[in-house]
């Protein structure tokens, strides 16, 4: 640094020269162009435009200048270094472009590896088949009624007139607690819970029932000891069978889908009069096989039962049939889950393979 | 019930278009249940004739027998053929197909040289007939059952349509030809008339004697004798081609008249040799101690509840269910006693499942046969015995104890109301009349049901008769909702969160028999006094080694997982939701009848007559928890992962959760927690003992939880959280405690003490080894502060974090390092 002029002398400070000056943006300009990374840039910047840089050094001269010459070199290192900064900040924003494209190359990775390190979780399709229904029938006005599988004979049997010498009650169809005569079965069907509701509730009642079910049938393609059922009731004034058949359509067509045709065909139950069975016509052929091997040639399939609610069995639950009618109506889930899915073996269904759950993952 | 088309058509005039399908889609329409329809002989050509063997030579020079036969078809000279079959002999009346004629499956009949001879025909066996599977050899006509040449397909029914019907058990009318023949004539609208206003018992007297001691067992018992019995007499052949055609056997005339008879009008029968019934025929209780040997050659021991047919000997027959052997017709017979009863559908069913002994004749007393039809019966089979075995009837006698039921009264509208469809008041008459009701009308009909259909008796009957009648296919259908659900309760809400939780944690759901043993509970350790042990037993469980219902979901959790590893899983982590079951909580009820509600004090009873079922949750998990990949190296699945699931259920609910180290059967001692929720001790989780696994052969480390989710309850209410916004203050602090102090008390003393500011705080590692001393081990923690109002200042933070500290330091015995 020059020592300050104390007096006047009109000594030319050869940096604050036109000509240097021009220099040293070129220099400047020349260096930042040169520049390919951030590192360089950086680099350049120290040297070109910061403290000790010849522009800085230069402007440090201009308090040593006469003041008559003073605003004269001021303008003149200004407007240099603000042609710097623009080359700088021009420069600058090529390197970042530049930097951040070399990044993300050098960072690239396979993005087809394989990363789940662990198998997904699922809900076994007969439960969500089973909240898929019940949400349905909610969505109707009715409520999911529940009660116990190990149950008392009088709600399972007596109050769903199943006589005492009925077959169903035989040891060849229904799991029995010990010790003999205790009074208790694993229950056979989800109807006791209807019996409980009528005997709890006030009529009007619009329940579905869903739940697990006992019969001594041995384990093969088609039968289970332990199932599921769903069943529905209603108990409310002027109920009647088209009623039934319009909330079977309902519900026939939000499992199975538009165009799903059903078949009320008489059948017999102890708990209802008239009762039917639920026919669907076969989706697979539509009846025209008669080859088939969903519906067996038949054209059609069973699907559950069911009926207006038997008086022997209202008058047993309490309900006043000069007042209330009502309907159930009975379907087996595995079958539903069968027909809608294609399983054929009902052992897939039972025995817990992860495989066959998994591919069902949260819902129906 | 099977049956031919052909017989049918004896007692309805079809229309010859009309096809079996046909009549067989009327029926499924009506409520007749149709198993098959089976076209017999569609692919037979004849020509199929009767022919007389004539001539047998053997051939000799061959490995097996071979015979060339000459026969006389009726066409004046003798045919020649080649038969390998040796159950015939000259003289014997035989079917045979001649050159041209086509057997079922297309096999083509053509005169061939064999065995050194032109063959010009086949000598057939039922099965070359499509008759059955009987290829053990010729068929045998009976002598003078046909003439030579005659066609054997019209005679034997080797062209016929097989309807099988599968009777539900309200329509025991429909296991006859009669009770068919009515549904098919009011389905195509024709008329019908009844077979069995053709046939009156006479002779009705008391020279035989009869009688029904217990009229809780049967209320009618016609019993005939028919002497001068020809026992080498055979049954026409039309009856056995008929007997076959339903599936039954013909056996001999006096059995296959009884048969045909059931089938034709849906009456059991039953023939005794009379020389073999001494005295009084009677209808009585079995005596304890007494025996009978069934037809089937079972000697069978009786009890009290048993009907039996007896004469002063002994018993003699098993009512309405099987005959006994000692009275059976022999070829000795000369004379025979026919007994048509009606017994008591529960009777009769009751003991045909206690025999374990499913007769023709129990399927149809069981579902209710019409109690006027035996004196008709018995005439029709009385005058087949006389006509075909040259018999006489001598007398009859009619024990008749019948109630006759009183008539329904019925509004004729009611049958509109129940279906909602508008039946005019004529077709609901017409439907009833053609069921065979007796009408009389007023304001309210009196509906008299005939005497074969006893399952008609409330009005809901009759409306079922008219709905099915006219087509339950007319029915509309109309939808029905209601408008004030409250949808799914708390406890249904409750468990669907935690399957989705368990579900979102990578758990798989599985549903497993809720059936084990009492020994599994052995190999897991469980203690004597464990209330697990509290198990319900069943009679008569599928299988004899597990006989009890599960108190813990555990035993059948692990032999899924098991089943899986078998089949090649590697990481398997699985869970249930369901029921246990144990014999506790409950009184046994009285016994409560239908008639009327139960009282509340009787319907207390009956709810607490249920043994206690808790929903429980639990899961089990093996192998990798991460598979080894690109990433690293596999992370193994262990207790942690089993404690982290159970507390994340907890969780799903809002519970807040805590984790408390326990010993409990089948964890591993130094492995196991215990979880509470809110306090309450809800479950436990952790990894099973060592043992436990060797016992089942598991997996090492195979770890598990199980809920009890009635403890559990619903979820918590949640109330929106307050938060700061003002910065927070980190502070990491590292501590020594004893190896033994649980974290989760070092967590709660640094809770405690760092007093409301302090927000969070977070084990960032865990520590044994130098320079730590043995026994003791390092925990750090990151202690988040931060107040609601202010930016905390240093000093305030280090008051709080020193206040943190030293309440560990007083509750854990800890230190503060560095």
């Amino acid at each position: 640094m020059s020592a300050p002029n104390k007096s006047y002398d009109p000594v030319e400070v050869a940096t604050l020269k036109v000509e240097y000056l021009q220099g040293v943006v070129a220099d400047a300009i020349a260096a930042f162009i040169a520049a390919r990374t951030g590192e360089d840039l950086k680099d350049a910047r120290i040297a070109h435009a910061g403290d000790r840089s010849p522009l800085s050094l230069a402007n440090r001269e201009i308090g040593a200048l006469p003041p008559a010459a003073k605003a004269e070199a001021g303008k003149r290192v200004a407007a240099a270094r603000q042609e710097i900064n623009q080359a700088l900040a021009d420069a600058q924003e090529r390197v970042d472009v530049a930097d951040e494209a070399r990044v993300v190359q050098e960072e690239r990775v396979d993005v087809t590896l394989p990363m789940r390190r662990r198998p997904v979780g699922a809900r076994h399709p007969l439960t969500t088949l089973r909240d898929r229904i019940a949400d349905l029938f909610i969505g109707m006005g009715y409520e999911v009624a529940e009660g116990p599988e190990l149950e008392n004979e009088w709600f399972n049997f007596d109050a769903l007139n199943i006589g005492v010498d009925h077959p169903a009650r035989s040891t060849a169809d229904t799991f029995y607690i010990a010790p003999e005569g205790s009074g208790l079965v694993l229950r056979t069907h989800t109807s006791p819970v209807q019996a409980r509701t009528m005997l709890t509730q006030q009529p009007p009642i619009y329940v579905i029932c869903p739940g697990r079910t006992y019969r001594t049938d041995e384990l093969d393609a088609t039968h289970t000891p332990v199932f599921g059922q769903v069943e529905g009731l209603v108990i409310d004034r002027g109920v009647t069978m088209a009623h039934l058949k319009g909330t079977l359509d309902h519900f026939a067509t939000s499992m199975f889908g538009e165009g799903i045709v059903t078949r009320l065909r008489p059948s017999f139950f102890p708990f209802t009069e008239p009762s039917a069975e639920v026919d669907l016509k076969c989706f697979r052929c539509k009846g025209a096989d008669s080859t088939c091997r969903t519906c067996g040639g038949q054209g059609w399939i069973e699907w559950g039962g069911c009926g207006m609610v038997n008086p022997k069995v209202l008058v047993a639950c309490g309900i006043d049939t000069s007042e209330f009618s009502g309907f159930a109506f009975g379907m087996g889930l595995e079958r539903t889950l069968m027909f809608r899915h294609g399983v054929t073996d009902m052992r897939d269904i039972v025995e817990g393979d992860v495989r066959f759950t998994s591919a069902f993952g949260m819902e129906v | 019930m099977k049956f031919p088309l052909s017989w049918l058509r004896e007692f309805v005039a079809l229309p010859s278009n009309v096809t079996a399908d046909q009549v067989a889609d009327s029926l499924l329409r009506q409520g007749l249940e149709v198993e098959s329809v089976s076209h017999l002989g569609e692919d037979l050509v004849g020509p199929v004739v009767v022919a007389r063997v004539l001539t047998v030579e053997v051939l000799t020079e061959f490995k097996k027998p071979i015979r060339w036969v000459s026969v006389d078809a009726g066409e004046g000279e003798p045919r020649w053929m080649i038969c390998g079959a040796e159950n015939f002999a000259p003289g014997d009346l035989v079917v045979v197909v001649k050159p041209g004629a086509i057997l079922p499956g297309g096999f083509a009949i053509t005169a061939r040289e064999t065995y050194g001879h032109t063959s010009n025909g086949m000598i057939c066996s039922s099965k070359e007939l499509g008759l059955g599977e009987d290829h053990s050899g010729i068929v045998v006509l009976p002598e003078g059952s046909a003439n030579l040449g005659d066609d054997a397909i019209a005679l034997l029914g080797l062209q016929d349509s097989v309807i099988d019907l599968a009777v539900t058990p309200d329509r025991g009318y429909a296991l006859s030809m009669r009770g068919i023949a009515r549904e098919v004539a009011t389905a195509f609208s024709l008329e019908f008339k009844d077979p069995v206003s053709k046939y009156s018992l006479s002779k009705i007297g008391a020279s035989i004697k009869a009688d029904i001691s217990d009229t809780t067992g049967a209320d009618r018992l016609v019993l005939s004798s028919v002497s001068g019995w020809n026992p080498a007499a055979h049954s026409p052949l039309w009856m056995q081609t008929r007997l076959t055609l339903c599936g039954m056997r013909p056996i001999s005339l006096a059995v296959d008249v009884t048969n045909y008879v059931m089938l034709e009008l849906g009456q059991p029968l039953h023939a005794f040799d009379a020389q073999k019934v001494h005295g009084t025929l009677r209808v009585r209780r079995a005596a304890s101690g007494e025996k009978l040997e069934t037809l089937d050659h079972v000697k069978r021991p009786l009890i009290s509840d048993d009907l039996v047919i007896a004469d002063d000997k002994g018993p003699l027959a098993l009512a309405g269910t099987m005959g006994g052997l000692e009275s059976e017709i022999s070829d000795s017979t000369s004379s025979i006693l026919l007994e048509a009863a009606h017994f008591i559908p529960a009777t009769v069913g009751r003991m045909s499942r206690r025999h374990k002994l499913s007769s023709e004749a129990s399927r149809r007393l069981e579902r209710g046969v019409d109690h006027d039809l035996p004196p008709a019966a018995s005439a029709r089979a009385i005058a087949l015995l006389c006509e075909f075995g040259g018999g006489v009837h001598d007398s009859s006698i009619d024990v008749d104890n019948r109630t006759i039921q009183s008539p329904i009264i019925f509004d004729p509208h009611y049958a509109s109301r129940l279906v909602g469809y508008s039946y005019s008041v004529e077709s609901v008459e017409s439907h009833l009349r053609s069921v065979g009701c007796e009408i009389a009308k007023g304001e309210k009909w009196e509906i008299t049901p005939p005497s074969w259909r006893p399952d008609l008796t409330i009005g809901e009957d009759l409306v079922e008769e008219v709905a099915r009648l006219e087509g339950y296919e007319k029915i509309p259908s109309v939808m029905l909702t209601q408008s004030s659900s409250r949808g799914l309760t708390a406890v249904q809400r409750a468990r669907r969160n935690v399957g989705r939780t368990l579900a979102g944690h990578d758990f798989v759901e599985v549903l497993n028999y809720p059936f084990h043993s009492s020994e599994v509970l052995d190999s897991f350790g469980v203690g004597k006094d464990d209330s697990r042990r509290n198990l319900i037993a069943l009679i008569n469980p599928i299988s004899e080694e597990e006989p009890f219902l599960r108190s813990t979901l555990l035993p059948g959790l692990c032999a899924t997982l098991k089943r899986n590893l078998g089949r090649g899983a590697k990481q398997v982590a699985l869970f249930e939701m369901g029921s246990l079951f144990f014999a506790e909580g409950f009184t046994q009820a009285p016994t409560i009848g239908v008639d009327k509600a139960p009282t509340s004090a009787e319907l207390t009873a009956l709810m607490g007559s249920i043994p206690r079922q808790p929903q429980s949750v639990a899961g089990v998990l093996a192998g990798a928890r991460e598979s080894e990949g690109w990433q690293g190296k596999s992370l193994p699945s262990s207790w942690s992962d089993a404690v982290a699931a159970a507390c994340a259920v907890v969780e799903s609910l809002g519970a807040s959760v805590e984790v408390r180290s326990a010993e409990m059967a089948p964890w591993h001692p130094g492995r196991g927690a215990a979880i509470y929720a809110d306090g309450d001790l809800v479950g436990y989780a952790g990894e099973i003992h060592p043992r436990v696994l060797k016992n089942l052969d598991l997996p090492t480390r195979t770890s598990a939880f199980e809920i009890d989710l009635d403890r559990l309850g619903v979820a918590r209410p949640v109330h929106a959280p307050i938060f700061s916004i003002q910065p927070p203050a980190i502070q990491d602090i590292a501590l020594i405690v004893a190896e033994t102090v649980a974290t989760a008390e070092v967590v709660q003393a640094l809770v405690a003490g760092g007093g409301a500011e302090l927000e969070r705080v977070e084990l960032f590692d865990r520590y044994a080894g130098e320079p730590i001393p043995d026994g003791s081990v390092s925990l750090a923690f990151t202690l988040t502060f931060r107040a609601h109002d202010r930016t905390l200042t240093g000093d305030e933070v280090a008051m709080m974090r020193s206040a943190a500290v030293s309440e560990a330091i007083s509750r854990c015995g800890a230190t503060l390092r560095g």
